[in-house]
């Protein structure tokens, strides 16, 4: 009788199925997992310890780069917790615009997740399809702060700027003909919100396309369906929040259940699971596109309706404008204070959190009445999904791990931090 | 919500009045001490009973308040020259009579079934390395916070698991979010032509503060001082 081992196979770091820089030591007996070992790590960058060293508006464009896909949501939570230390209060546009862009950002997660999902488990048309959407809001991140991805556009007091008039236009070019530039440029002629307006009204149809792709396709639900099941106990146990926890039939949503900014205004609902596997998982993300949508364009009604400011007037923590800045000794003098010391947060401490697409983001800030947070914890809820990830593919066959990894949306930035 | 976080404070206080210390926390937050050798014992019945509901924990972590309220530039006490120019690094780390204990670890607890939150702090015990009781037996979501903790901050946390390290790189030397690591850290790697192989080597770059750290009373958050009517001088015997 020959003597037989348990195979031992290294998945990753550079694997594209590994979504980014996952290093998994699997012990396999057949194909079969015994053990899965994640090793993570290989993207830390120390950002809370930088918070540390900085003041506290310098370190809004690093919370950008935790969860690089949903990237509003950590801006979001991060000032959240400096607004809640210094007891300042948002324009109501400012929550608004907030709120409309934590949709929007959780619309740009999920498809990125879908479409990465799909081509890890062998969809390929999905990504094509996602990414055409994504582009288009990729499109409003840039119009509304100048950069497509790491937007630094939340600031403590309200946003960076009001919603632009005009939408950025595609010029023509060696590859774009003019025909071809005047078609995409259609949709850009009117103002920002008309633009995305434009989107809401044509977006539940591009829903509709993904799921025609994948709802009862075969080989979808052969790979997803009782795949990764976790019960609502155990998600609970293992710190799940969000869709991960929503999948496994607990109906828990922060922007229901403890709102904040302007969600408790918003009508929109909670899709749970049932059976906790990949595939209700993959329901609930789907539902939740479809009811951002409809909280998108709810924002989109409102910010029409009612013009106003967008940052707090005190110029002991927001930036005066420039123009005043030009002629106006007080407001150079708060201007140079601002950017050079920046602000003092009187001490204490606070948990801020969010629902990020991904589950509960949060931001533990603890402030000794300095100018720098004494120390700022980011609660990444991709963190307490990756632990789980020996558990969820215990028992599965090889393939399954990429399932699991993917249906548990993660992403490095936010798990190394 | 306000009433909420009343109910369970006081429910707390009730039901731990030996073990919970209330810390000041901001309105709509609850925030209690634990001493560490009630630490179990207060979290299991923190989950278990429904009066609580503490299913979750959302997260854990851990602080090191060596330079809490200290800073690197004095702004308030002037000198017989005038303010400090230059930035005072903070280096005397252990002065005896501010010593106070170092390590705490932070747990922020989420009740689904009654939809509060609470926050617990509890220090650890003096001395090196610094431990704690591990609360994974009571939610298995510690188990990679607390390794996260034990990596950055070197706390060890008794009847752990795996407590591996987790962020740093295999072999790294070091707890790197003490107060006292540098931020610039202590090696740093570079390609030996000669060894055909990436080394270590001690940092070459001086550290450098590029806004110093100032601690400065704003007299918006300072009850005292907003009670003096505007234009009286606020002597410092106000505060």
């Amino acid at each position: 009788m020959a003597d037989i081992h348990n195979f031992t196979l290294n998945f990753g770091p550079q694997h594209p199925a590994a979504h980014g820089v996952l290093r998994l030591v699997l012990e396999m007996d057949g194909e079969v997992i015994q053990k899965a070992d994640p090793h993570i790590g290989l993207l830390h960058r120390g950002t809370e310890k930088l918070a540390e060293s900085k003041p506290f508006n310098q370190s809004i464009g690093y919370m950008d780069r935790l969860d690089y896909v949903s990237m509003m949501c950590n801006e979001h939570a991060y000032v959240m917790a400096i607004e809640k230390l210094l007891g300042i209060k948002v324009p109501e546009r400012a929550q608004y615009i907030r709120v409309m862009f934590d949709e929007i950002t959780r619309i740009l997660n999920h498809l990125m997740w879908l479409g990465a999902h799909g081509l890890d488990i062998g969809a390929m048309t999905v990504f094509l399809y996602a990414f055409r959407e994504r582009e288009d809001l990729m499109d409003c991140y840039e119009a509304v702060s100048g950069t497509r991805m790491h937007a630094t556009y939340y600031r403590p007091g309200g946003v960076y700027r009001d919603l632009p008039d005009t939408m950025p236009k595609y010029q023509p070019s060696k590859w774009r003909s003019q025909t071809d530039v005047d078609r995409l440029n259609e949709r850009r002629r009117g103002s920002m919100l008309d633009f995305i307006d434009d989107f809401c009204a044509r977006f539940p149809a591009n829903v509709d396309e993904y799921e025609t792709l994948l709802t009862d396709n075969r080989i979808w639900k052969q790979r997803t369906v009782n795949i990764g099941v976790v019960s609502p106990e155990r998600a609970l146990q293992l710190g799940f929040t969000g869709a991960m926890l929503r999948g496994s039939g607990i109906e828990w949503d922060l922007r229901k259940k403890q709102p904040y900014e302007v969600y408790d205004r918003m009508d929109f609902d909670i899709p749970v699971g049932v059976n906790g596997d990949c595939y209700d998982r993959y329901l609930v993300r789907i539902e939740e596109m479809r009811q951002s949508n409809r909280i998108v364009k709810q924002c989109v009604d409102w910010l029409r309706a009612n013009p106003g400011p967008v940052m707090l007037e005190d110029h002991k923590v927001s930036a005066p404008k420039r123009e005043e800045m030009k002629g106006d000794m007080e407001s150079l003098i708060h201007h140079f204070k601002l950017f050079t010391e920046g602000y003092c947060v009187p001490a204490g401490e606070t948990y801020a959190a969010v629902e990020a697409p991904k589950g509960e983001f949060g931001i533990y800030l603890v402030s000794d009445g300095a100018n720098k947070p004494y120390r700022v914890k980011c609660r990444a809820p991709g963190f307490a999904h990756l632990a789980s990830l020996e558990e969820m593919v215990q028992g599965h066959l090889l393939a399954d791990v990429v399932a699991v990894i993917g249906t548990q949306d993660i992403v490095f930035g936010e798990v190394d931090r | 919500m306000s009433s909420r976080t009343e109910t369970l404070a006081s429910r707390l206080t009730a039901r731990f009045a030996q073990e919970l210390r209330p810390l000041p926390a901001l309105p709509n937050e609850v925030a209690f001490e634990v001493d560490a050798a009630n630490l179990i014992a207060v979290c299991r019945e923190l989950r278990d009973n429904a009066e609580f509901g503490f299913e979750q924990l959302i997260d854990l972590a851990g602080v090191d308040y060596l330079d809490y309220g200290r800073e690197e530039w004095n702004t308030l006490a002037s000198t017989a020259t005038g303010f400090s120019r230059g930035v005072n690094r903070i280096k005397e780390h252990v002065s005896e009579e501010t010593k106070q204990p170092r390590f705490a670890v932070i747990y922020q607890l989420l009740s689904i079934s009654n939809n509060w939150r609470l926050r617990l702090r509890c220090f650890t015990n003096e001395g090196e390395p610094p431990v704690i009781d591990s609360v994974y037996d009571v939610w298995n979501s510690a188990n990679w916070f607390e390794r996260e903790a034990f990596d950055l901050f070197g706390i060890m946390f008794r009847n752990h698991p795996d407590l591996r390290r987790i962020l740093t790189d295999y072999g790294f030397i070091g707890h790197p979010f003490r107060k006292d690591f540098p931020l610039i850290g202590n090696v740093e790697v570079k390609y030996d032509t000669a060894k055909g192989r990436v080394v270590y080597q001690p940092v070459t770059i001086e550290p450098r503060t590029l806004v110093p750290r100032v601690i400065r009373e704003d007299n918006r958050y300072d009850q005292v001082l907003k009670e003096v009517p505007v234009g009286a001088a606020a002597s410092p015997a106000n505060r």
